[in-house]
């Protein structure tokens, strides 16, 4: 689904990321563990392609995104940015339609099946009756679930969200998590979720991406969500322990 | 869609009747219902031809100016992510002042202070494009909240400049010459004689915007979603701004700085139809066109003989309603 290869990252003068090479296939949840400022964010625009990266190469189902139309690459992967603010008024419905934007034809407007689509959307981040209401009446995280909801109408094979579990209460976090599972598992899409709850990353994905600042690691959750991978990424002593089935870690 | 045809239908037929009473109204009044036929064929009567030689294109002129600030503001405010920007927040109003108040002060005539006015927009867009042309044409800006911040401040700062200039040759210009100026910078219309230019910019230019307003829909939720939506937002930024200044030069060269048409009009019609700038944009130009045809007719006959300035009118009418708009919509925050 999405191919790196030799990627080089950089903000400003500071080198974030180096000789990064990761294959991501559908069925696989991938969450971007590392510190502030290490790069993740940077990592999925240059996934996303909105950004260039520094060097290296990103290959969505085989080829470079300037080979892909713009339209058609957003039909195959999907980018939740960190923060989107709204200026003007609309109601939740019409935010989750613009998801449908990539699905449209050059001079169509949104049909009632675009419509199902999103309040489908809209039910599984739990804003079911949520559609006339102005987002600007909105606390953080429903807006947050809005725009996931957007994403999810936006339907892409490979979905890429930036710190998607920010400003949501616990209960959604596991909802979105569950579903961000049954979406990898049923529907064979590929996630990548950059994120700072380690116990969740652990729980719930697949494979994982940790990003310090002596490099990076990559591969399946297990070989490498360990105490001395993640104690050096985040320069703080990580404790692993088993608790209710479970595997948490804990700081020292 | 269908709600679409329903709401321009709608505006369309307030236009018409603002073109009407226009029409109508003046010294020597018209019985609107003999309008249409005086227009269509007209008899050799005086009235005939006070229609034909004054109202008519005086009238058109404001539709064509008011769409064209219309369809300019709803365009700079999808442009800036801010409900608050007018056509001239910019610098173009400025720009253009200098240019035709520089005319004015000259003693030039009235095809001279509207090229005045004309090439001080154009100098002022491309100012403003030489400048902050790197904030339009980054998708991943450092900050995700990024408003396009540079693109206002240089068209803040411009404007502020060309102000200052603006004073300064208002203070040094022949008394006899000051009524004029000010006329031209309150926003005037009883200069606009020629209404082909303006109507056909102001088609030209909505057939070029309409195309792109359902990727304006998800420009507005910011250039990183836009572009992971597949809208490619450099060149659409870029379209946008052209389109914006454009609608924006050609208003300010035919009428002076008219004011609070292109804040007004765009807000009001979200606050009542939604923010689809399918449906928005034609509507803008619509309505844009008769509130200002509605708003001249007012100039023309409110304390006649004496003419006002239509500035002042949109302006006096335009305060209020924006007001109440915005305590209205104060309470749904």
């Amino acid at each position: 689904m999405m191919q790196v290869s030799q990627l080089r990252l950089r903000a400003g003068e500071r080198l974030l990321v180096q000789g990064l090479d990761i294959a991501m296939r559908r069925g696989e949840l991938w969450a971007v563990l590392g510190p502030n400022g290490s790069g993740k964010t940077t990592l999925l625009h240059a996934l996303a392609g909105v950004s260039a990266p520094d060097a290296g190469g990103v290959l969505l189902a085989g080829r470079p995104y300037a080979a892909w139309p713009p339209g058609e690459a957003a039909c195959l992967r999907g980018l939740l940015p960190q923060a989107l603010a709204d200026s003007f008024s609309a109601s939740v419905l019409e935010i989750v339609l613009i998801g449908r934007h990539p699905h449209l034809a050059r001079w169509a407007w949104e049909s009632a099946d675009d419509v199902a689509v999103a309040r489908a959307a809209l039910a599984a981040v739990d804003l079911a009756g949520f559609e006339a209401r102005d987002v600007l009446t909105l606390s953080g995280g429903e807006r947050q679930r809005v725009a996931l909801a957007a994403l999810l109408a936006q339907d892409p094979l490979l979905l890429l969200l930036d710190e998607p579990l920010a400003h949501l209460d616990l209960h959604h976090q596991i909802g979105l998590m569950l579903h961000l599972q049954q979406l990898v598992a049923r529907a064979g899409k590929a996630v990548v979720f950059s994120v700072h709850d380690l116990n969740l990353a652990a729980r719930f994905a697949t494979h994982a991406l940790v990003l310090g600042p002596h490099g990076h690691r990559a591969g399946p959750v297990h070989e490498v969500m360990n105490e001395a991978t993640l104690s050096e990424a985040f320069g703080h002593a990580l404790q692993r322990v088993q608790a209710g089935g479970q595997c948490l870690f804990v700081p020292a | 869609m269908a709600q679409a045809l329903r709401i321009w239908a709608l505006l369309a037929v307030g236009a018409g009747l603002a073109l009407l009473v226009a029409l109508g109204s003046g010294s020597a009044l018209v019985d609107p219902l003999s309008v249409p036929r005086l227009l269509f064929a007209p008899d050799g009567s005086a009235a005939a031809e006070v229609l034909h030689t004054l109202r008519l294109p005086r009238a058109l002129s404001a539709f064509a100016t008011g769409g064209l600030l219309a369809l300019a503001g709803a365009l700079m405010q999808v442009l800036l992510r801010n409900p608050l920007a007018d056509p001239y927040i910019l610098g173009i109003s400025g720009g253009a002042a200098a240019g035709a108040l520089a005319a004015l002060a000259a003693g030039l005539t009235a095809v001279f202070v509207q090229l005045g006015a004309f090439a001080g927009a154009l100098l002022t867009i491309v100012a403003v494009f030489a400048i902050a042309h790197r904030d339009l044409s980054r998708v991943a800006a450092a900050g995700t909240l990024d408003n396009a911040p540079r693109l206002l401040l240089t068209g803040v700062m411009l404007a502020a400049g060309w102000g200052a200039l603006v004073t300064l040759m208002l203070s040094l210009a022949p008394e006899a010459r000051l009524r004029g100026m000010l006329f031209w910078l309150a926003g005037d219309l009883s200069g606009a004689g020629a209404p082909a230019w303006p109507l056909a910019a102001l088609a030209l230019l909505l057939a070029l915007a309409w195309p792109l307003s359902r990727s304006l829909n998800v420009l507005l939720r910011g250039p990183l979603a836009a572009a992971s939506l597949g809208v490619r937002v450099v060149p659409l930024r870029r379209g946008l701004y052209a389109l914006a200044s454009a609608a924006a030069a050609v208003a300010v060269t035919t009428a002076g700085a008219v004011g609070f048409i292109g804040l007004v009009v765009p807000h009001a019609l979200r606050l009542l139809i939604g923010n689809d700038q399918r449906v928005l944009l034609p509507a803008c130009v619509l309505a844009g066109g008769g509130l200002l045809v509605l708003a001249d007719t007012l100039a023309r006959t409110l304390m006649a003989p004496v003419q006002l300035p239509v500035g002042v009118i949109t302006a006096l009418l335009g305060v209020p309603t924006f007001l109440v708009l915005l305590l209205r919509g104060g309470g749904r925050r």
